[in-house]
């Protein structure tokens, strides 16, 4: 095990980068599937008693709604990606 | 100038800009034939991904589907953008960190085993020659419709341009001539949906279209409109689906899992220059995609109104010329079930089949079809739904240059993907087959050689594939995004995301994600097509959703698998630790 220690590059900065990506992804990746299969699918009838214009709720968000919100999602992940990559000095 | 001289005008035009680039755009090595030197923009690679990624089926068949579909149709609509979801933030930046040239590649060496890069391989091909053949066959569609070309000579134009420019310039040429052909069909999608919206709703942005009233003094909202005009005639209402909820919420599923795991659109993330930037690019591709993905429902909506607005109780010798010139097509039959010489709409199926016709006309002037009338309905129209796009201008009586825009942007969507394709086939031959696996020898030049004779080859067997459509062409295209979301996807997932999966996991697998979902799907779609009913599917999943069972199947097995055999080596660990900070791209890995 000690030259794995030795050789592996993993450092503290490292770690602690992967951890916060993770936390990030996995509060990103529950929005997807809030906005998509949860409004566009799964609670879709609920939702479409409601009226966004002449659009039902639900089916606004299953052809409309969760398309902008795809995009909203990479949009906030691509910036706060490189804030904390600045943050732990690893940015390429 | 009469339509038809536009259309060739147009067509010329576009062909002789894509030529111009490849030319100017020629690949000199290697790097710049796989990955376009890898120092593309990402922007500029977020256009290309676009023009990659939306093929003949988005640009062509997709509002069509929306159109007869209505709410079900938002499976393809969530299914083919949520998948960017993933590839932003699970897949791209990491494989570009990864650094080399095709998806074998990566799978190749994050399970240090040939086996595993030649069952990628497998996958890729496989997947890639299903989707290839449908892009063949639109380039014959809009050919034989609107060059008056046969579609044998329709295919061999495209195979003759697409050669040019795949097999001279490899990605690189690829790159700028899907940039082009991206302003292209997004211009061509855009131009009649603005007009249609406008004609319907008096707004012009279709995205609001479909939320406005509809300007026949009616007060009613055009999803409304839409529901009473179906209703009345016995259909379903359009903002209600007739698919399970499960089969909805599974095929929408493996179809955004399997968009992140299409080789070809992953390759392009391989082209940008750093880590951060394939993040980047994958964000701006949706929103290039998004642009047309957001127009189509409203374009389905509108062609649906229209279309029954138009051809609904007419009498057929008062119908339209689009009509009559689809009809000639064999795409649009009108069988007078009635003999009232009206043509009615109504649900169900007009008769049995595809329209077979005799060679005479009926008392109206129609073609006749000699297919077995269905009794129990009283429809009488038959409309493949792959025109609706297509017909959308003369339907809406849009001047003879948007028509000719059309015809442009459905080649150029064919096309674009179509030489992404190939280029991937042609990459995992030369490159993950000849020099890393059988032949490690092979000088850059010989890789270079082989890697064109393999994409000429591969553009001999879809113009083949595209001139004599194998009846299974169509019943097999959830085979592509079925078999990457159980294969390629979950394999380069935990390759990411976990260190501890070895090479026998991932082959174990794979091959079962593969095996499962490829005999699930032959079995209903090809063996036995008449046991394809929802009582038979396994838990109620169609072919088109069950490979999420399959991907649920590969995780499961590969990591049962990984649990008992060796862990892998501390190179392997390493190597899964630099992937996943972005600080050092740019060097590609030694191997």
């Amino acid at each position: 095990m000690a030259d794995e220690t030795d050789t592996h590059t993993t450092s503290e900065a490292e770690g602690a980068y992967w951890r916060d990506n993770i936390r990030l992804l996995v509060s990103l990746m529950a929005i997807w599937f809030a906005c998509s299969f949860g409004a566009g699918i799964l609670f879709r009838e609920f939702l479409d008693q409601f009226m966004l214009g002449g659009y039902p709720l639900g089916f606004w968000f299953a052809q409309q709604g969760s398309i902008y919100i795809f995009i909203a999602l990479i949009v906030f992940y691509v910036i706060r990606m490189k804030t904390l990559e600045r943050k732990y000095d690893l940015d390429d | 100038m009469d339509t038809q001289t536009l259309i060739y005008i147009f067509v010329g035009l576009s062909f002789a800009l894509y030529i111009g680039i490849a030319i100017w755009s020629r690949a000199g090595s290697t790097k710049e034939f796989y990955v376009a030197g890898g120092g593309v923009n990402p922007v500029v690679n977020g256009m290309a991904t676009a023009a990659d990624w939306m093929s003949a089926a988005s640009f062509i068949s997709m509002a069509g589907l929306i159109a007869f579909l209505g709410y079900d149709a938002s499976v393809y609509l969530m299914g083919w953008t949520g998948g960017y979801v993933l590839l932003a933030l699970l897949l791209a930046p990491y494989l570009r960190k990864f650094g080399q040239f095709t998806v074998p590649d990566f799978i190749g060496t994050r399970y240090y085993s040939k086996t595993a890069r030649v069952v990628a391989v497998i996958c890729l091909i496989f997947i890639s020659f299903t989707y290839i053949a449908g892009q063949m066959r639109g380039v014959g569609i809009v050919f034989s419709r609107f060059l008056d070309v046969q579609i044998f000579w329709g295919v061999i134009i495209g195979m003759g341009i697409v050669f040019i420019y795949a097999v001279l310039g490899g990605m690189k040429g690829i790159t700028y001539t899907q940039v082009a052909q991206y302003c292209v069909l997004i211009f061509a999608y855009m131009v009649p949906a603005f007009f249609l919206s406008f004609m319907i709703t008096g707004n012009p942005i279709p995205q609001l279209g479909l939320g406005s009233q509809v300007n026949d003094g009616s007060g009613l909202y055009v999803l409304q409109k839409l529901n009473l005009v179906l209703t009345d005639l016995g259909f379903g209402q359009y903002t209600d689906g007739s698919k399970s909820m499960i089969d909805v919420f599974c095929i929408t599923l493996a179809l955004m899992v399997g968009t992140a795991g299409l080789p070809h659109v992953i390759v392009r993330f391989f082209t940008v220059p750093k880590a951060s930037d394939a993040r980047k690019s994958a964000g701006w591709a949706l929103v290039f995609i998004a642009l047309l993905y957001t127009t189509a429902p409203a374009v389905g909506a509108f062609a649906r109104l229209n279309f029954i607005d138009t051809v609904n109780e007419t009498s057929y010798s008062e119908a339209p010329g689009w009509f009559k010139n689809w009809e000639r097509n064999d795409l649009i039959a009108f069988q007078d079930k009635n003999g009232d010489g009206v043509m009615q709409v109504r649900s169900g199926e007009a008769f049995e089949g595809s329209p077979e016709f005799a060679a005479e006309t009926g008392p109206s002037g129609e073609r006749v079809v000699t297919n077995t009338p269905v009794a129990d309905s009283e429809n009488e129209v038959y409309v493949d739904r792959d025109i609706m796009v297509l017909a959308n201008p003369e339907i809406g009586n849009l001047p003879g240059w948007v028509i000719a825009l059309v015809a442009a942007g459905g080649l150029a969507a064919a096309l674009s993907t179509a030489a992404g394709l190939l280029l991937v086939i042609s990459s995992s031959v030369s490159h993950d087959l000849l020099k890393s696996t059988f032949k490690p020898n092979i000088s850059e030049k010989g890789e270079l050689l082989a890697a064109r004779i393999a994409a000429t080859a591969a553009i001999v067997v879809a113009g083949y594939l595209g001139i004599y459509p194998p009846g299974w062409v169509a019943q097999v295209v959830a085979f592509a995004f079925g078999l990457a979301a159980a294969s390629l996807f979950p394999a380069i997932f935990m390759g990411i995301f976990s260190k501890s999966m070895n090479k026998e996991g991932a082959i174990a697998g794979m091959v079962t994600g593969l095996a499962f979902t490829f005999g699930y799907i032959f079995y209903f779609k090809l063996m036995s097509p008449e046991a394809n009913v929802a009582e038979n599917w396994l838990f109620g999943i169609s072919p088109e959703g069950i490979g999420v069972v399959g991907m649920v199947l590969n995780f499961i097995v590969a990591v049962a698998v990984s649990k008992v055999t060796a862990s892998p080596p501390v190179e392997i660990k390493k190597l899964v630790d630099s992937i996943r900070v972005p600080r050092g791209a740019g060097e590609a890995h030694a191997h």
